[in-house]
């Protein structure tokens, strides 16, 4: 009995993913009808989320928005060499938004918002090809805010405040390629934590330094959530003290990383409004993801993921048709920080091309029915994950074990909300 | 407001329309046309066999296994490449292994690896009761025919599936459970399938039998009436290959159903661990034991074997291989019986030796071991134990080891020479038939070997219950064992057939299992 095998038996648990590269960008039906831009443009209250500065520029003393929106996500996975395919069947995301504004004065305006920039979603099928990488994941964080907008200006106002999260994930996978119990069923590991709360802040300013030409900046801060003592339940262990999976809690922390966004827009006259966005998110901060269990029987589990910032540049376009209706289109690039090599199924994200439409009708003066939609197309990809490692037979060492294959995602988003100005 | 309504109507008919939309790949397997099937037609695959083709892993057939048998994993890539028959195979009751015969115990549960820690875990029989019931006779035809313990000539004989048969040995009790009749055959239940592709490994247990048992059996040289057969016997070379050809005859021949397939040669049963895990020098002494087993061995040593060869009863070389010497340390050889010395029992009753008969019998076909023997698994609680709890009296030291403890070189070299003249046979046949021709014995040779072999980048070796190859039994294969047969197969179906059979992805299939609850 080699010590080495066994305990490389002890060290399956040594790849644990998450979810990462997943930001949701459907912060307002308007803004996402125009390729989800919004940092310089005056619209309603979706300018809690892309711009607090501009809050202050809001004609209306009182104006809300609030919006949901239904997210079909699905992934095809395949490889070639082995026959193997693979379909999410994800259940449907519903990110939602609700802002609201109160002008205190002239100068000077709060503000509330809830929204919910991160999150994901994936089911692959039980004990698929990759499920020793994922089966599913749920990550949810939802944003609340307080804010305050203040015109130092006429034509320049800045704006910002705290945010406070709170974050859930519930992830399952497979403990590895192989192991199960004595009736062949695979064992896996859920981990599951929620109520995880966490702090950090956003500020923007917007700046017009003509009539028809709005500028904005926003910056919303890293934000780490720290699971503590979240829940690890191991199923389908062999019934073997030489595989020690008993039930334990784990510490775990993910960054949802910080954004900046600079943007402009252009009034060109009473119908049509041009704007554009570029985003930074900082993703660089998601290096690794380790999860630390707390039955120190179970060895902790270290995974890397090496995102890098990534850029989403977007384009939006308005027409005031009437006094009714008004129409938005948009379209924007969303390069991904999943880099070569680092392609796990749990966020299997490529650059996407992203299409956006909408409009918004004006039931009355106070009352708009916002309504948006999103195609995002993702090109086929051949992709692999290669971090994950298995101990060698022999020697007892890790050994990379890339899972790879051919990816297509695809994701179609409709969203309605109302806007209230009063 | 009508206009606003059709607003409405537009994006409701949108968002149906996209919950429908599903991503597809350029080149979806699911779509089909991104494998082939050649000149091969495998909608009707019937495999033959015996153990290994069954999925028997770890000392039983469970159902685990069986789904991880090489023929299953197989059709489930013929599934792929055209459309194909459903698979079926004579699933157990349950994981758990082992058979019933009338609800008592014939066949015993799997093994798992037990143990506390690290230190003391050791391959154990589940701490299970059977519930396959052989009794319980499934109904209909299986396209996996493997049959655990079944030999060549097995799969021609009238009467193997006869449930009457079972307890008496004269039939197999895992091919009584689906028979489709009391004297049907082995291959008579596979060509009424009419099978389009095949795969037979057949002829292992043909040597292999003997050689687990030590050499208990003889070499059945020239021996054709197979009813002489005992159970640990080998098959005669020429009547192998004459039952191995009547069996392909049927099934590719122009006069049988003219089906393709693939053949599988026989494996070196050295190459097994179940020989490499008992060392032939496992015998702790302390200074005091050796030397009074030495004193013990004296007379034989310096007198006995001396006056033998003197006279001329036995050569001088054999006198020198007889010796028995031990040391202090942890590391002597058995003692053994081996039945291709002179008997010289009878001489040492008479003059000059005068020994009792009981003295003389200990020492008539006596010697050490040595690295050229194996010792099979199964010994491994035998060495050391005492004969009718006498101290005095320990089997592998002052008692030697009987034939079925011990295959000795020559043995081996029995085996060896038998089972290279099979996979001649094999291969002949093969070539006659057109048939593909899978060299497990080179495979097996390879896994044996030194650091074992890379395959897909996934390390195996023979090594026992760590090497991943081997199941707890040493010597059936684990999932991923049968996993690198099947993907040798799809490898020569590929080429023999100009096939594209999309490959094995060996690293997913499992090798042994951990359970505490052990008999």
């Amino acid at each position: 009995m080699k010590r080495q095998f066994l305990l490389g038996l002890f060290l399956m648990a040594t790849v644990l993913t998450y979810a990462g590269g997943y930001r949701v960008s459907l912060q307002g039906q308007r803004g996402l009808a125009m390729g989800h831009t919004g940092v310089a443009v005056v619209n309603n209250a979706e300018l809690a989320f892309f711009n607090p500065g501009g809050l202050v520029f809001l004609e209306n003393k009182i104006n809300a928005a609030v919006g949901a929106s239904a997210v079909f996500s699905d992934v095809v996975w395949q490889n070639q060499e082995f026959g193997q395919t693979a379909r999410t069947d994800s259940p449907t995301g519903t990110p939602f938004y609700a802002y609201f504004s109160y002008k205190l004065s002239e100068k000077f305006t709060l503000g509330l918002a809830a929204y919910t920039p991160y999150g994901s979603s994936v089911a692959w099928e039980k004990d698929w090809a990759g499920s020793h990488l994922v089966n599913d994941i749920e990550l949810a964080a939802i944003y609340v805010q307080a804010l305050a907008s203040y015109k130092i200006t006429d034509n320049l106002a800045v704006g910002g405040g705290p945010i406070y999260v709170s974050g859930s994930v519930n992830f399952n996978r497979n403990l590895n390629r192989t192991l199960s119990d004595l009736e062949g069923d695979r064992s896996n590991v859920t981990i599951d934590a929620s109520g995880v709360s966490a702090w950090g802040w956003s500020a923007g300013a917007m700046w017009k330094p003509i009539d028809s030409l709005t500028i904005g900046v926003n910056y919303r801060s890293e934000i780490l959530v720290e699971a503590e003592n979240g829940d690890a339940d191991f199923q389908n262990v062999p019934n073997s003290p030489l595989t020690p999976f008993n039930d334990t809690k784990f510490d775990a922390t993910l960054p949802l990383p910080a954004e900046l966004s600079i943007g402009a827009s252009y009034q060109l006259n009473d119908k049509w409004l041009f704007a554009f966005d570029y985003n930074r998110t900082f993703w660089d901060a998601y290096e690794s993801l380790d999860v630390d269990f707390a039955d120190p029987g179970i060895p902790d589990s270290s995974n890397p993921r090496q995102y890098e910032d990534s850029s989403i540049y977007r384009f939006g376009l308005q027409y005031g048709a009437n006094e009714t209706f008004t129409l938005r289109a948009g379209y924007y690039f969303d390069e991904s920080p999943v880099q070569s090599g680092y392609f796990a199924p749990e966020t299997p994200r490529n650059d996407s091309n992203n299409f956006t439409a909408g409009l918004t009708v004006n039931v009355t003066d106070m009352i708009a029915i916002d309504a948006s939609f999103l195609y995002s197309r993702f090109e086929e990809i051949d992709e692999s994950y290669d971090y994950y490692t298995e101990p060698n037979p022999t020697t007892g060492q890790p050994e990379q074990v890339p899972f790879e294959g051919t990816y297509k995602s695809s994701a179609f988003v409709p969203g309605l909300g109302v806007t209230i100005k009063i | 407001m009508r206009t606003m309504k059709n607003y409405f109507k537009y994006i409701a008919v949108l968002a149906l329309g996209i919950v429908s939309c599903e991503p597809e790949l350029e080149n979806s397997i699911e779509d089909g046309g991104q494998y082939s099937n050649g000149s091969a037609d495998f909608s009707n695959y019937v495999a033959l066999g015996n153990s290994l083709t069954a999925g028997f892993a770890d000392g039983a057939l469970y159902i685990s296994g069986q789904q991880n048998s090489y023929p299953n994993i197989l059709a489930s890539k013929f599934a792929l490449v055209q459309d194909t028959d459903e698979f079926t195979q004579p699933l157990m009751n349950d994981n758990i292994g082992g058979l019933l015969l009338g609800g008592t115990q014939i066949q015993q549960p799997r093994f798992v690896l037990g143990g506390e820690s690290l230190e003391t875990a050791r391959p154990a029989r589940y701490n299970g009761t059977p519930t396959t019931e052989v009794g319980a006779k499934l109904s209909g035809s299986f396209n996996n025919m493997g049959v655990p313990g079944a030999k060549s000539y097995h799969l021609l004989a009238p009467g193997y599936g006869n449930i009457a048969g079972v307890a008496t040995g004269m039939a197999n009790p895992y091919f009584a459970r689906f028979a489709s009749a009391d004297n049907a055959t082995v291959l008579g239940d596979a060509l009424a399938q009419q099978p389009t592709f095949f795969t037979l490994w057949i002829g292992n247990n043909d040597v292999l039998s003997f050689a687990t048992s030590g050499g208990a059996g003889v070499y059945q040289e020239n021996i054709t009436d197979f009813t002489q057969y005992g159970p640990n016997d080998i098959t005669d070379a020429n009547a192998f290959a004459f039952v191995y050809n009547s069996l392909v005859s049927q099934l590719a021949g122009e006069d049988g159903l003219g089906a393709e397939g693939v053949l599988i040669n026989i494996p070196n049963v050295t190459d097994i661990p179940f020989f490499k895990v008992v060392p032939v020098n496992p015998i702790p002494l302390d200074a005091n034991t050796a030397a009074a087993l030495n004193a013990q061995f004296g007379a034989y040593n310096t007198q006995i074997l001396p006056g033998l060869a003197q006279m001329g009863v036995i050569t001088e070389a054999e006198a020198n291989s007889r010796k028995i010497t031990f040391a202090e340390g942890p590391q002597n050889f058995v003692t053994i019986r081996d039945e291709n010395l002179t008997d010289i029992s009878g001489i040492l009753q008479g003059e000059p030796f005068n020994l009792d008969p009981q003295t003389a019998g200990l020492l008539g076909q006596l010697r050490q071991a040595t690295n050229a023997d194996l010792i099979p698994l199964t010994s491994s609680s035998f060495i050391g134990s005492q004969v009718g709890d006498n101290p005095m009296l320990i089997n592998g030291v002052s008692v030697p080891l009987g034939d079925e403890h011990v295959l000795t070189a020559k043995e081996q070299e029995l085996v060896a020479q038998v089972t290279a003249q099979y996979n001649g046979a094999i291969a002949t046949i093969a070539q006659n038939y057109s048939l593909g021709l899978v060299d497990a014995n080179q495979l097996l040779s390879q896994i044996a070997g030194d650091g074992g072999l890379t395959y897909q980048g996934v390390q195996i070796s023979s090594r026992f219950v760590s090497g991943g190859a081997f199941s707890l039994d040493g010597v059936h294969l684990t999932p991923r064992g049968y996993a690198v047969i099947a993907n040798e197969i799809v490898k020569e179906i590929n080429e023999t057939y100009e096939a594209n059979v999309p490959a094995v992805d060996v690293g997913t299939y499992s090798t042994i299992t951990l359970n505490n609850n052990v008999q």
